[in-house]
């Protein structure tokens, strides 16, 4: 009897612990931040809470595809996403944002305004620009030498077993779109039908489709050829020299990440002091040292080291950009083609 | 006692709480699999099925393969330790269990260091040249051996997750045959291949059962051993569950269908089995 | 029986328990090395232990993890522990009907279990307003470890002498009474076993935690996002130290077992001398 005291009493004073520490911390204001994997620098949240005292909860998605189906799903909530240019235009239309507060976001001055009022959100209305970027093959120069131009290095038998493609439907559609030199926003079944058996074919040749893991398995020389997002082939890169990064010659995706402040969302004015905070030079600078994104903001550019400044890969040359498409949202049937096809794809 | 009705009392919040947390959502599920986006009825989540035909035989053959394995390692294993004495019996069970509550993802993290391609099997084979010599031998140009990325290494981390839960109760099962019963057959005269065969395997049945069991249907709805140690290109049931509610495609209602369906050849699969067991003598598990 | 394991089979043990803890001791070992390669030895350090330490997402999962998995673990054995002496008292028929729904979560695969809370969740959430979050997680993790926690218990208050309770009674005890001083200390080891349990299994579960957590994250969801990201060897420090604290804590059980075994053994000889 006595140990079952014991037993008991150690029980109840370790949730009373527990729930103090829990209890203390509960009138703290947050923010709950939902954002892609490797795209900030998570110390500045300590910065953050140090300014204003409110705690950063962070969580990672790992496509615009993953974001939606979790908040389409419900039940769950967050204050600031960051999602990209077409699936901000996707949400906006199906009601799943919240307008923006600008008076709240005074550092949207700070943005250039080349990077506002764009297609996905004409009126400036639910979004501030937080990087943009473009997307490319990157492959290790030891063992591809020949020189890669096109996209066609992602179809090429020779490289079985070292390929990586995206894990997310609208990424990997548009590497094979590109290939086949079609619209990468086409609706046109014929062409996507085309697209998506080039893709089955791609597959055996793949070692699988990934996301952040790319990171790892190229830097590492697991494999030799992935298509990713230019920040993160600049992080790839510094981390072995060996890696290189193209832009194929037949086009490539330009896009814009954003932050936007979902329906609903319990502390909006949070989400708005996160969303400044984030536009702030300083943090900005900072948190492009560590991503290796490009940024929107025009103050915090004219003060880039000039190493960041002239690096072709986060300020690619106006040729390549303007060689470059921008997704937008697709109307409804194609986005059922579109799950359809990953789907069946990656079954 | 008296009072029966008032005796079976104390299980009322608990039948609840059953019914809202188990049953209720099991019933979502169906609904959900009849259903619509827009909540009228359909067929159409289960027609559609049928193009994932081929996710559901490899989810069936990887795990069957898988289950098979755990079997012919676990029996022997839990046979062997059964005949030890009583504080190695103890050790033993305890270095099995172990493993089991070190995390899933861990564990099977620890795998995918040790099979990629520049991972620890593959840089051991070719420091000790042994890459080399398969290519003068076979004629190739290899640089590693292709061991993740392929559905072996997906057996491979079923059968590791997995194998605990098929030597337990096997093991538990065998400890407690009653040693007068292998006697009384010895001593009429059977050599200790028929004991095997005649008393200790069928009386060991339940326990093989059960460790068949709780093999195989983690195993058919595993979708993190596909993910992380089969490239995410050959999916399993259970990554073609999630892709409905978590992933990049977004459609519960199908997800919800091929869960009833997976749920139904699970329940199927173990019914068979029953048929060959007692049935009364489930063996409870550790 | 008696007939001694030959050379085969201590060898066939021998490569099981190499086949399980080979990984295992590659993981540990490589969470000291210096560099990130998870392949090639380049020399000892702490670091990845000490940025662990300063990882503030992978402490609040810890957090989290601890927290639930002790509330879930008490409640589920609170509720289980009555639930099972009603169960035992009632008749056969509606008994075997709770058993087989009792015996659902175990038997089904816990993506099944996990999608279904979560479609009930969030459809609930939508009616009542409420969100995905720490109390659906620990709904979740309660519903899961309530039935084993009624396995390990009903054999233990079947063992029980049927009239203890009523004697109890016919001596003056109230229902209460006898149920806290005559019923609990009998099947005392079986609500320990079932507690246990239940808390074990709320620490290592993954996969309903990841349908029902909604923005709040477990430690099991905190390694699955650092698996999906570059591989950092703050995964191997995290599981070496949760290998060291399980290691030890089974040591300090069994060992405490065994003990109070010898000295339950010492008690019956000086019994029966």
């Amino acid at each position: 009897m006595k140990k079952n005291l014991v037993l008991s009493a150690a029980l109840i004073a370790a949730v009373a612990v527990l729930l103090s520490a829990c209890g203390s911390s509960e009138p703290q204001e947050v923010v709950n931040v939902f954002n892609w994997g490797e795209n900030i620098d998570e110390s500045i949240f300590d910065d953050f809470e140090e300014q204003t005292g409110i705690k950063v909860n962070y969580k990672v998605y790992e496509s615009n595809e993953q974001l939606y189906t979790m908040l389409k799903q419900g039940g769950i909530n967050y204050d600031v996403i960051i999602p990209s240019d077409y699936m901000i235009s996707r949400m906006i239309d199906e009601d799943m944002l919240e307008k923006i507060d600008y008076a709240n976001v005074p550092n949207l001055s700070s943005i250039d305004p080349q990077y506002l009022n764009l297609e996905f959100d004409p009126n400036q209305e639910y979004s501030v620009p937080y990087t943009w970027g473009v997307v490319g093959v990157i492959y290790n120069t030891k063992t591809v030498t020949e020189p890669v131009t096109s996209w066609s290095i992602l179809f090429n038998e020779k490289y079985s077993g070292s390929i990586l493609q995206f894990d997310n439907s609208r990424d990997a559609m548009a590497t094979a779109l590109f290939y086949l030199g079609y619209d990468i926003n086409t609706t046109d079944k014929a062409q996507l039908d085309e697209a998506f058996d080039l893709l089955t074919k791609q597959k055996p040749m793949l070692q699988g489709y990934y996301m952040d893991q790319q990171f790892d398995k190229l830097e590492g020389g697991e494999a030799a050829i992935g298509v990713y997002y230019a920040g993160d082939a600049v992080t790839m890169m510094s981390n072995n020299p060996d890696l290189a990064f193209v832009v194929p010659s037949e086009g490539s995706n330009f896009f814009v990440d954003a932050m936007c402040i979902p329906k609903g969302a319990a502390n909006k004015a949070n989400g708005e002091a996160f969303i400044n905070f984030m536009c702030e030079d300083d943090i900005v600078i900072r948190n492009m040292e560590v991503t290796g994104y490009a940024t929107p903001s025009a103050s915090a550019y004219a003060i880039l080291d000039d190493e960041l400044k002239n690096n072709p890969i986060i300020f690619p040359d106006k040729s390549i950009l303007d060689n470059c498409q921008t997704y937008v949202n697709l109307p409804a049937e194609t986005l059922e083609l579109y799950n359809d096809y990953w789907t069946k794809l990656k079954s | 006692m008296k009072n029966r009705k008032l005796a079976s009392l104390p299980a009322i919040p608990y039948v609840f709480w059953m019914a809202l947390f188990v049953v209720v959502p099991l019933v979502l599920i169906v609904v959900y699999a009849f259903t619509s986006e827009s909540g009228g009825f359909t067929l159409e989540n289960f027609s559609s099925i049928g193009s994932y035909t081929m996710v559901f035989v490899r989810s069936l053959v990887l795990s069957l393969i898988a289950t098979a394995v755990c079997l012919i390692i676990g029996y022997p294993v839990a046979y062997v330790i059964s005949k030890e004495g009583p504080t190695f019996q103890r050790v033993a069970m305890m270095l099995i269990m172990l493993p089991m509550w070190i995390n899933f993802l861990l564990r099977t993290y620890a795998w995918m260091s040790i099979l990629e391609n520049t991972g620890l099997i593959n840089t051991f084979l070719s420091d000790i040249g042994i890459i080399g010599l398969i290519n003068r031998l076979f004629g190739l140009s290899i640089d590693h051996l292709p061991l993740i990325n392929t559905s072996g290494a997906v057996i491979l981390g079923m059968v590791y997750n997995y194998l605990p839960f098929m030597i337990i109760p096997i093991h538990s099962v065998i400890v407690k045959i009653d040693k007068a019963t292998i006697e009384a057959a010895e001593d009429l005269g059977a050599d200790s291949v028929t004991v095997f065969r005649k008393v200790i395997f069928p009386l060991s049945l339940p326990g093989v059962l059960s460790g068949i069991t709780m093999v195989f249907v983690p195993s058919v709805s595993t979708f993190i051993l596909s993910k992380l140690l089969g490239g995410g290109t050959s999916m399993l049931l259970g990554d073609l569950i999630e892709l409905q509610f978590m992933g990049g495609a977004y459609n519960p209602h199908l997800g919800s269908a091929i869960s009833l369906v997976m749920m139904i050849i699970v329940m199927a699969c173990m019914a068979v089995m029953n048929r060959f067991g007692d049935g009364e003598e489930q063996a409870v598990i550790m | 029986m008696k007939k001694k394991n030959g050379f085969w089979g201590r060898f066939l043990t021998f490569l099981l328990f190499f086949f399980l803890y080979a990984p295992i001791i590659v993981l540990i070992i490589f969470s000291f090395n210096s560099t990130k390669s998870r392949t090639v030895w380049t020399g000892f350090t702490l670091d990845w232990y000490v940025k662990l330490f300063h990882n503030s997402s992978i402490l609040s999962a810890l957090y989290t993890t601890l927290l639930i998995s002790v509330l879930a673990a008490l409640i589920a054995t609170i509720i289980g522990t009555f639930a099972s002496i009603g169960i035992f008292n009632m008749k056969k028929r509606p008994r075997e009907l709770i058993m087989q729904v009792n015996n659902i979560p175990v038997i089904n695969a816990d993506i099944i279990t996990g999608v279904s809370l979560c479609i009930l969740f969030v459809f609930l959430g939508k009616k009542l307003g409420f969100e995905l979050g720490f109390g659906t997680l620990l709904i979740a993790h309660i519903t899961f470890n309530i039935p084993y926690v009624i396995l390990s218990v009903l054999p233990k208050l079947r063992q029980l002498d049927k009239n203890l309770f009523e004697a109890a009674q016919d001596l003056g005890c109230t229902w209460m009474q006898a149920f806290f001083k005559v019923i609990i200390p009998q099947i005392k080891p079986g609500i320990v076993n079932g507690l246990l349990m239940a808390f074990t299994l709320s620490v290592d579960d993954f996969v309903i935690s990841y349908f029902t957590a909604g923005s709040v994250e477990t430690l099991s969801m905190r390694i699955y996002a650092m698996t999906k990201k570059r591989i950092s060897p703050e995964i191997n420090a995290v599981s070496t130290i949760l290998f060291a604290t399980v290691l030890l804590l089974l040591i300090i059980i069994n060992v405490r077992e065994a003990r109070q075994e010898k000295a339950a053994e010492k008690r019956r000889a000086s019994f029966k001398s």
